[in-house]
């Protein structure tokens, strides 16, 4: 056998290798739904989305900890949304060549390789014992909020990017200002992409538990949270909790709770793609 | 008009400053509480000594036995991840037509959007009681499962960057290639990857930095026992797992126990942080290769 034939036979191997790794990896996937689904879906019920938690599990149910995540996201909504977009557009469009531009710019990168544990931390003590806002749900969306920035931060600012530099400069040609430019140029033209962005980093937020584990959100609420001030639990603190339990009623309510928490997380990444096509796609046409 | 003009850029200047509040923030926070820890524990002590049971009558600080846990996990997430990602990225890259990777790449990364306490759900009561059939001698908590699983969770990292690393490769060096007689094989492993390799090792730092913070997989699968092993099969305690561990008890504040999370927490800060850098100094070293 000669030396090219044997390449060939090693290019084909690896061929058939590489097509096992690539199902190796999807088919995780598929087993980790069937798993869950396998489990949990006899036990998804209205009673189940309703109930409040309990010590038997087939009475429990995940009402509190939806409520808790609803007033989470909105919370942490309202105060990521305006600070990244605003960061983001200054950092595209005013802070180009400065120095103080450059030092936020590394300092985000370095912000989005922080563990999530350690955004907890800072949580717990800035904002739940220095400010004295308790473990509340005030507490965990700020954490949350300052844990989603930088996510936000770099998909808003590759939106603006991707803005052709023509429409700028027909704008200013026009006499507008900087800011009019911003605003009725840029913005409504790269909206598809930061919405992109958005949507992602709250699918993230939303599956989040360590941080808000450690800021101290509890584990067992029997009551809806009223205000910012109260506090509160999540589906993912919900799920953890039944996971580690020894019985098998509540693995099987875990399960329940992770197929709702999963169409959240994969109806939020499937809007989040449909949109990132469809405004590239306007973009470029 | 210009005094509105001036606002604005201030304000949105504002909006990029809390980025740096964070960090100063987290700063602040682990440096003032660590420095209390340790004015009571001595550093060589924390460094050196083989047992942590801060939460027991007899305590102990030294850390090794929770970073070794983290260094375990992580070892055998990457020994998933990093095979099976760059074999992916170079299959996707060189091999696949077009229509099978448009397809295959958003359904790897659903694997990143899935939340962690699913696949620590995933990991305890699925991939430990398999792995119970081949090993009976394993811990119902352990290292292996938990790092099998979280090498699935970072497998899209290395499968995504290492691809776009290699896509940024010019086509020429590939037709320089196969103008010489390379098969696929060969081009790949002789030429592409060399070519793309600062992207690569970028991906692969950022795929270690991503095992050594994960929380939810080790704190649900891999225990709660700090262990000075190498065994994958035993329990072990990572950093990350034993910052929820003291969060979720009753631990009073202001108390030396309390004080062990932020020790525990600037220890995992170095490590992420130091690889973050290596790998934003590999990029910046490298990048314009081919620009």
């Amino acid at each position: 056998m000669n030396s090219s034939r044997i390449n060939r036979i090693i290019d084909q191997l690896f061929k058939v290798f590489a097509i096992v790794c690539t199902f190796i990896g999807i088919s995780v996937l598929g087993v980790l739904l069937f798993d869950v689904f396998s489990r949990g879906l006899e036990r998804l019920s209205w009673d189940f989305l309703t109930n409040l938690p309990s010590r038997f599990p087939e009475k429990s149910g995940i009402y509190t900890a939806l409520y808790g995540m609803v007033w989470l996201l909105v919370l942490t909504i309202l105060i990521s949304f305006p600070i990244g977009i605003g960061a983001g557009i200054y950092l595209e469009e005013y802070g180009k060549k400065n120095r103080l531009a450059r030092f936020i710019e590394v300092n985000i990168a370095n912000l989005a390789g922080v563990p999530s544990v350690i955004y907890g931390i800072l949580g717990l003590q800035v904002f739940n014992r220095m400010m004295q806002l308790g473990n509340s749900l005030l507490t965990g969306a700020l954490t949350l909020a300052l844990l989603i920035l930088p996510v936000i931060i770099v998909s808003t600012r590759e939106a603006i990017k991707a803005v052709p530099k023509s429409l700028r400069e027909g704008s200013l040609a026009l006499g507008a200002t900087k800011w009019q430019t911003i605003r009725r140029v840029v913005l409504p033209s790269s909206m598809g992409g930061i919405i992109t962005g958005l949507i992602l980093s709250i699918s993230r937020a939303i599956g989040e538990t360590a941080p808000l584990i450690v800021i101290g959100a509890l584990v067992y609420v029997p009551f809806v949270p009223k205000g910012p001030m109260d506090e509160f639990t999540v589906l993912p603190i919900q799920i953890f909790n039944w996971t580690t339990r020894p019985q098998q009623g509540f693995v099987i309510n875990a399960a329940a709770a992770i197929i709702v928490l999963l169409i959240f997380t994969f109806f939020l990444n499937g809007i989040a793609v449909y949109l990132r096509n469809r405004w590239y796609r306007k973009l470029k046409g | 008009m210009r005094t509105r003009e001036k606002i604005i850029e201030w304000l949105l200047l504002l909006c990029s400053a809390i980025t740096v509040l964070t960090t100063f923030g987290i700063l602040f926070v682990l440096l003032t509480e660590s420095i209390k820890f340790f004015s009571e524990v001595s550093i060589i002590d924390f460094l050196t000594d083989t047992e942590w049971t801060p939460l027991f009558a007899e305590k102990r600080f030294g850390i090794m036995p929770l970073i070794s846990g983290t260094l375990l996990t992580t070892f055998i997430a990457i020994l998933v991840a990093l095979p099976l990602g760059l074999t992916i990225a170079v299959y996707l890259n060189e091999y696949a037509d077009k229509r099978f990777t448009e397809i295959v790449k958003p359904i790897l990364e659903i694997l990143a959007s899935v939340p962690t306490v699913v696949y620590g759900f995933f990991a305890l009561l699925f991939v430990t009681p398999m792995l119970q059939n081949i090993f009976p001698s394993m811990s119902g908590f352990n290292a292996l499962s938990a790092g099998l699983v979280m090498g699935v969770m970072i497998l899209p990292y290395v499968s995504s960057l290492s691809e776009d690393a290699l896509r940024a490769v010019p086509q020429s060096l590939r037709e320089a290639a196969y103008g010489m007689g390379s098969t696929k094989f060969q081009t790949a492993f002789r030429v592409m990857i060399p070519a793309a390799s600062s992207g690569i090792i970028v991906s692969i730092i950022l795929a270690i930095s991503r095992a050594i913070g994960e929380t939810m997989i080790v704190a649900i699968a891999a225990g709660q026992e700090p262990k000075l092993t190498m065994n994958p099969l035993q329990s072990v305690e990572t950093i990350t797992t034993y910052i929820v561990q003291v969060s979720m008890g009753d631990v009073p504040q202001d108390s030396l126990e309390y004080r062990t999370i932020f020790a525990a927490g600037i220890t995992l800060f170095i490590f992420t942080f130091t690889l973050n850098n290596i790998s934003v100094w590999v990029r910046k070293k490298y990048q314009q290769k081919y620009e």
